[in-house]
């Protein structure tokens, strides 16, 4: 790794600015090139439609063999996603391997926003509430969708 | 732990070179072996009875630290002898059987073998490629790792049986990072994100040789998932301890560790004869909770609602006066209600009419029957945890006695039947303490008569002994002192394997009978 960024991040940038994954707006910070600021766009029939939620991605030194540092700076509500933010994704912990990517990470985090697992929470009171009357679950997640995740 | 465990010496005999094994090229004959074994060799499979062992068949021995890898070893040696296997697959295979070799060559010979390597996530190794890994045709080019994305020869690319190769530094990296977060070594996949093949010891060898600490890491794991996933070892749960213990069965029957602990071999808490581990806990729970006692308080005595002293029901009426001569007050024992507007009669009592009075009257009954039952145990049974706790103290005051002997001219060695005695002396209230929550569990017939006979047999040789140990042995002589020691620590040792042999016969041929209570 001499002389600091990894061409595997370097690659794995060039292709983000390039080919953006659709829906979601992800660049470096300009101080920064293992910061990035996302953005990322509510899927459509969710009720995080026609929010955009801003998220913060960080590549840990020894990135890709630790996976990527994710959080949610905009307030959401959703089962698998706690107050501060941080995000319950298998992908991010024991079911990482260097083979996956920045990309297949964000895929993953709007596929969650997408189908919310009340199942296997972080958040344990949105899940108990998710799980206890969806249909108020849904109302909230909207409301705080349009409250919260307006730029 | 030294090089000589890794040798796997199936592969290539002359190994008594100082070069450990792993240092050894990757491209194996194994390889080239592609005739697959759908038969088994003859004889094979005429393996002695599995059936249930007896209790006298029990074995065990002690394992230390050093002996585990090679313990391992020894597995795979036995296994390979019939498969031909690469040491390294087999030993995914029996990591896969937690190391139940009868269980992994039932499956090899009896089913679809396709389906049991895919199961064990590892390649088929009879249908692997004739080409090994690092060894290709197009060696001057150069290709791209799909970790690191560098440019990278061909020579320096390394992968497992499935061919998803990345770059030496990659390899490097993800190994030391799943090694040393990883709780078990034998369960690291391919880095490739969709691949779940294993990866085996020979890569971990290959590749981090000049990182010996993750190795040492990387071994120090594989003993630690030996151990947990063969079912016939247990670590033994002394604080500190090192040691397992390897038995021939399961059972549920004590063991003693090196380091001097006895434990359950089946749950591992501390030894329990003659109660089985099922009865254990629910006594453990019984007691934990510690709700008959409670109740029982609750049962026989209540506050008065005003003053809060402690009142005891003594007669059959309901109307109670507090005690507490500066109180008085006048209350109703059932609802702790004030008596005033119960009028005349407790029946008035509006919690309490003539039919549930009556259940509850005859409830309590019950309940103080049941709790007067378990008491009885309880006591006995807390009674010798008590005097085993006072074991400390006995081996101290055997210690000083042991030195007057030796002072008096006898060898160190002629006094340790002082020791030896003390040991008996802890076995039998062990022992004896369990009986009583065998015996709080047992049904009542011919046989928990018998085994009450032992009981109490075992009961007067245990305190006989106890009292000579820590009185008596100042009035006599030497000569009789060991004499007589002896005598009774030999009888109390009978009359505990009397007991013991009863109970487990008896569980044999089932004839006890238990009340879950
Ligand atoms: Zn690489
Ligand atoms: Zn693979
Ligand atoms: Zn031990
Ligand atoms: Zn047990
Ligand atoms: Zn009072
Ligand atoms: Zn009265
Ligand atoms: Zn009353």
């Amino acid at each position: 790794m001499a002389g600091g960024l990894p061409k595997r991040i370097l690659r794995e940038t060039e292709k983000l600015l390039s080919e953006p994954v659709p829906g979601i707006d992800a660049r470096p910070d300009e101080n920064n090139a293992r910061y990035f600021h996302v953005i990322v766009n509510g899927p459509k029939d969710t009720p995080f439609e026609s929010g955009k939620f801003k998220m913060e991605l960080f590549l840990p030194e020894d990135y890709p063999m630790t996976p990527p540092k994710l959080r949610f700076i905009t307030k959401i509500y959703h089962p698998n996603i706690d107050q501060l933010g941080r995000i319950c994704l298998d992908t991010l912990k024991d079911k990482w391997t260097p083979a996956l990517t920045i990309r297949t990470v964000l895929l993953t985090v709007q596929g969650l926003l997408s189908a919310p697992n009340p199942d296997d929470p972080l958040a344990n009171d949105v899940a108990a509430a998710w799980k206890a009357n969806e249909t108020k679950a849904i109302a909230t997640a909207r409301q705080w969708t349009r409250i919260y995740a307006q730029v | 732990m030294s090089d000589s465990d890794y040798e796997h010496d199936d592969e290539d005999k002359d190994n008594d070179d100082d070069e450990p094994d792993y240092l050894s090229d990757p491209d194996d004959e194994f390889f080239d072996q592609v005739e697959p074994v759908l038969k088994p060799p003859p004889g094979l499979m005429a393996k002695e009875p599995r059936g249930p062992m007896g209790y006298l068949d029990f074995k065990f021995t002690c394992i230390g630290p050093d002996e585990l890898m090679s313990r391992m070893h020894d597995i795979v040696k036995q296994v390979n002898a019939i498969f031909e296997l690469p040491p390294c697959t087999t030993r995914i295979l029996l990591s896969h059987f937690n190391w139940d070799k009868e269980r992994l060559l039932e499956r090899f010979y009896d089913g679809n073998q396709e389906k049991l390597f895919k199961d064990a996530h590892i390649v088929n190794p009879f249908r692997q490629a004739r080409v090994p890994v690092g060894n290709s045709t197009i060696l001057s080019v150069d290709v791209i790792c799909d970790i690191c994305l560098m440019e990278t020869s061909h020579k320096q690319l390394e992968g497992l049986e499935c061919h998803h190769l990345f770059c030496i530094d990659c390899w490097r990296n993800y190994m030391r990072t799943r090694i040393e977060d990883s709780g078990n070594a034998l369960a690291i996949p391919c880095p490739h994100g969709k691949c779940d093949i294993l990866v085996n010891e020979n890569i971990v060898y290959r590749v981090m040789q000049p990182f010996p600490d993750v190795i040492r890491r990387f071994q120090y794991l594989s003993a630690q998932t030996f151990v947990q996933q063969h079912k016939l070892m247990k670590w033994c749960p002394s604080p500190g301890c090192t040691f397992a213990v390897e038995a021939n069965s399961t059972r549920g029957v004590p063991v003693m560790c090196n380091c001097g602990y006895r434990f359950c071999f089946s749950c591992s808490s501390p030894a329990h004869e003659p109660v089985s581990c099922k009865y254990f806990q629910l006594w453990v729970k019984k007691c934990e909770d510690d709700s008959e006692t409670a109740h029982w308080i609750h049962a026989n005595t209540k506050q008065c609602p005003k003053c809060k002293a402690t009142i005891e029901k003594s007669g059959g009426c309901n109307h109670m006066v507090c005690r507490n001569v500066n109180c008085k007050a006048d209350f109703c024992w059932v609802c702790l209600g004030p008596w005033e507007p119960h009028g005349s009669s407790w029946y008035n009592c509006n919690r309490y009419n003539n039919s549930n009075a009556k259940v509850a009257r005859d409830g309590q009954a019950q309940h103080r029957q049941a709790l007067e039952r378990y008491l009885f145990y309880y006591n006995r049974y807390v009674n010798h945890m008590k005097s085993l706790k006072f074991e400390d103290k006995l081996y101290a005051q055997i210690e000083v006695k042991m030195r007057d002997m030796q002072k008096l001219g006898l060898a160190w060695i002629e006094t340790q039947f002082l020791k030896q005695a003390v040991d008996s002396l802890c076995h039998c209230r062990n022992t004896l303490m369990y009986t009583y929550v065998f015996a709080f569990f047992l049904t009542k017939n011919n046989h928990s008569i018998l085994f009450e006979d032992n009981q109490r047999d075992l009961e007067m040789a245990t305190e006989t002994l106890s009292e000579y140990l820590e009185r008596d042995i100042n009035s006599d002589s030497i000569s009789d002192t060991k004499v007589k020691v002896q005598d009774k620590s030999t009888y109390c040792e009978r009359r505990r394997q009397v007991l013991l042999d009863y109970v487990y016969e008896g569980y044999e041929s089932d004839i006890w009978e238990f009340n879950m209570m």
